[in-house]
């Protein structure tokens, strides 16, 4: 009963006619980034978040507004897959599969408007999941230390490279790479200052907000600008949507059960929402057995990832609000902005900060119907968009960006600082060194040090404090297997993966 | 951007016959012409944030400057950069306040601003305060703050504290002062665990996993009214109004300490005599309307007022005692 109150006074603070319209501002901005081939969910987030400073915005509106983005994220990074067969991020992957086909049969605005509706199922199913699982998993919280804690991070790192890493030692350098910076800055254990070398701008560390737009958005830039990729595909055509009721509901027990499992992989830390779009294909294909037609433009085949992605992608958002653990890119980036907002995640954040926790999970329920709603109509529209040349849009995507961060601090530095980042962004993808590792070093990394030097310092220095309680075991147990299993798993996974994209064109 | 102050406020008087008394031809020779600014020196959310903004509002609605107050967030080395922009570049910037707390005073202590001391910039005035405590959770076996320093006394390793401020910040050095106070030997091997803020270090003390929280008031008042936190004294030299009067002082349980974490504002050191008079009368005036205890009131502050040379004394005054104490505690050679 508690809940449904907290969650009825959440939606108070969701449908204030401001927070209303800025859901629905966000829902739009974020399809629209999702759309965009190569800007993933992560990137629309991080481009967005200076956006919510620059407007001077309480907490609760950003994070309902970030909400949206990543919300309309997921949902714009389908469009690219099944009009160009290019997927906006890697969970949008199995989106093309049967996507692609059904837009080369003339059925594109049908698949879309599919999409859209197993999106929504998903993100349902997934919400209400959330509602019943955050608060039990918030006191559950309660029960760990300093050691727990510890064995959490480190478990978050071991299964960072998770299913989809492309390559583990990459991953790994790259977590390295964060927590090494994540060191720079005043020493919270014993006040002295590290790597500072008299830079008042580095006292406080790095700003993760400016590391983010840095490595996200200016790399993006300058990719572009390598590219000098001047014309958009001006080649998409869309078909008048002729979707009938029938068809809708043929694919409804395919989204529901999509989207339980898409939640479980995504509560799961480190998996994340490719694990949640791929393992609801393959498990929709056994399901239907003989009656699919999977790989050659099943409407089902185009619901089971897109209500598995959703629910995944939702279902992240438990560890993220109760542990402070994020199950994804994106979950990463909200929670930097939660962390510059002066909030920390956790499971006191239920009791201490209960309308925004409520307020986001209503303002997530309001923004996914909002989107279906946005969605069916102006599908054209965002279609038009991605027709758009990129020539107009990355000069504004870093407008946004420049002056979001200058907003922030008034510091040169600070735009200098994010100029750099993004020059090492654009390195690092050219070597093929994934970003979000690199966040989330520099996220953890304070904290898992802090855990650990409180654990050691609690129990004297003594190292078997570490895993002295059935809990702190348990989690090193998973941790191990988070480490070793997809060094088994994930490069078959991938495999499999690719073999039926291309099979399936 | 974890830093901890919170709110802080301030505000303009108008001259009164008072003040005339005090200086006839000062009080007007200085009067802001235009914009005011109000350095933030945190991310916007944050407790200074919250000074520059509630204290230029009033200055606005109280008609007490000619134009408008804006607040500039300027973050950075938690405090440090908005304090070396105010000693090198506004330096006789006469239309500038800038909004500081505890946090900035025990930084200047522990020379975490680099090259830059007290005496660089004209301290106005404080308009408020949060007051420390010192609690344990509801059931620890602790019921009284000297049962705790007895405990400490016999062995200072045996209690461990959770607090919201770095080591050596603080709500540290809040704990340290008060045993040193309890006459507890070898400060140095109390057990200090620094979190991100209160809220975090309460959870850990409430989950039994520290034995006790050091803090403010304003940041743990929810979990005392719900219960989960059991106070052993508050850190102010009375008790607080209603409804917390029902928790005991370090004071009246024979330990003298009182720490509260003051919100007020500097100047930079170049403006003349008659500005800083100004802003010092201005100020009180602020603190004296019932706008401004409305607004202590709804955000946990407690009353604390100090202006002109006296709230320079108290400053200097802090910060000798911090100093001697991050000194032996090794904190500061």
């Amino acid at each position: 009963m508690d809940t449904l109150n907290a969650l009825l006074a959440g939606f108070g603070v969701a449908l204030t006619p401001m927070n209303l319209l800025l859901a629905l501002a966000g829902c739009f901005l974020g399809t629209l980034i999702g759309a965009l081939p190569g800007l993933g969910p992560a990137n629309g987030v991080a481009i967005l978040i200076p956006l919510a400073f620059t407007l001077g915005l309480p907490p609760e509106s950003a994070l309902i507004m970030l909400t949206a983005v990543y919300a309309g994220a997921m949902y714009g990074g389908r469009i690219s897959s099944i009009l160009l067969n290019i997927p906006g991020d890697e969970p949008a992957m199995m989106t093309c599969l049967d996507g692609y086909p059904m837009a080369q049969q003339g059925k594109a605005a049908e698949a879309l408007a599919i999409s859209a509706v197993a999106s929504f199922v998903g993100s349902l199913i997934a919400c209400v999941g959330l509602i019943l699982l955050a608060p039990l998993l918030a006191r559950f919280a309660l029960t760990f230390g300093a050691a727990e804690y510890f064995a959490l991070f480190v478990l978050a790192f071991a299964t960072l490279g998770g299913i989809t890493g492309k390559n583990p030692i990459k991953t790994l350098m790259a977590a390295a790479l964060g927590l090494m910076m994540s060191t720079i800055g005043i020493d919270i254990s014993t006040g002295s200052q590290r790597f500072t070398f008299g830079i008042l701008e580095l006292y406080e560390g790095i700003d993760f907000i400016i590391a983010i737009v840095g490595l996200f958005a200016i790399s993006e830039l300058l990719f572009f600008i390598e590219r000098r990729a001047g014309d958009g595909d001006s080649s998409v055509k869309m078909n008048r949507l002729k979707l009938r009721w029938r068809e809708i509901v043929a694919v409804l027990p395919t989204s529901l059960r999509s989207g339980v499992v898409g939640f479980i992989s995504g509560v799961l830390p480190g998996a994340g929402a490719s694990l949640g779009s791929f393992l609801s294909y393959t498990v929709e294909k056994r399901m239907l057995g003989s009656k699919n037609r999977f790989g050659e433009g099943d409407p089902r085949g185009v619901a089971a990832p897109e209500a598995g992605n959703n629910g995944a992608a939702n279902g992240a958002l438990v560890p993220m609000l109760t542990l402070g653990i994020p199950g994804s890119g994106t979950t990463a980036v909200l929670l930097a902005m939660l962390v510059s907002l002066n909030i920390t995640p956790g499971p006191m954040m239920f009791q201490q900060h209960a309308e925004i926790v409520w307020g986001v999970i209503a303002a997530l329920l309001i923004g996914n119907l909002l989107l279906l709603l946005l969605n069916i109509p102006m599908v054209g529209l965002f279609v038009k968009i991605l027709s758009v040349p990129p020539k107009y849009l990355m000069p504004l995507v870093t407008l946004v960006a420049i002056v979001g961060i200058y907003s922030i601090s008034h510091s040169t530095f600070d735009l200098y600082f994010m100029i750099a980042f993004g020059v090492l962004g654009y390195l690092l993808r050219k070597l093929e060194i994934p970003l979000v590792p690199i966040i989330l070093g520099l996220l953890l990394g304070p904290e898992m040090e802090k855990n650990l030097r409180h654990a050691l310092s609690l129990s004297d220095g003594d190292w078997s404090v570490l895993w002295s309680t059935p809990l702190s075991v348990t989690i090193w147990a998973i941790a191990l297997l988070g480490l070793i299993l997809p060094w088994l798993v994930g490069p078959m996974l991938r495999r499999r993966m690719e073999a039926k994209r291309h099979n399936g064109r | 951007m974890f830093n901890k102050s919170r709110f802080m406020g301030r505000a303009l008087g108008w001259v009164t016959a008072a003040t005339l008394a005090l200086g006839a031809s000062t009080a007007f020779a200085f009067q802001p012409s235009g914009k005011v600014d109000c350095i933030a020196p945190s991310d916007p959310g944050g407790g200074w944030d919250f000074t520059c903004r509630s204290v230029g509002r009033l200055l606005e609605q109280l008609d007490l400057v000619p134009a408008s107050v804006q607040t500039t967030n300027m973050a950075g080395a938690g405090g440090g950069v908005a304090y070396a922009h105010t000693v090198s570049k506004r330096r006789k910037d006469d239309q500038l306040i800038v909004a500081a707390s505890t946090a900035t005073t025990t930084r200047l202590a522990q020379n975490q601003f680099p090259g830059m001391s007290a005496d660089m910039v004209r301290w106005t005035a404080a308009l408020g305060a949060d007051y420390g405590i010192i609690a344990v959770g509801s059931d620890s076996p602790y019921d009284s703050l000297p049962e705790l320093m007895d405990a400490l006394k016999k062995n200072p390793g045996s209690v461990s504290f959770a607090g919201g401020s770095a080591t050596g910040g603080w709500d540290h050095l809040k704990v340290l002062q008060t045993a040193r106070k309890a006459d507890v030997d070898n400060l140095r091997r109390i057990k200090y665990l620094s979190y991100n803020n209160g809220g975090e270090a309460i959870t850990q003390v409430i989950g039994g996993h520290i034995d006790a929280f050091t803090g403010d008031i304003s940041e743990s008042r929810g979990f005392i009214e719900s219960g989960d936190l059991k106070v052993l004294a508050v850190l102010a030299d009375q008790r607080l109004p209603e409804p917390l009067d029902d928790l005991p002082t370090a004071r009246e349980q024979g330990i003298d300490e009182v720490a509260p974490n003051w919100r007020g504002f500097y100047l930079p050191k170049g403006v003349s005599d008659e500005t800083y008079q100004w802003w010092v009368d201005t100020l009180d005036q602020v603190y004296a309307s019932d706008e401004w205890k409305k607004v202590m009131q709804q955000n946990g502050l407690m009353p604390f007022h100090k202006s002109g040379q006296e709230f320079d004394a108290y400053v200097q005054q802090q910060i000798k005692e911090l100093q001697q104490l991050s000194r032996e505690i090794g904190l500061v050679q």
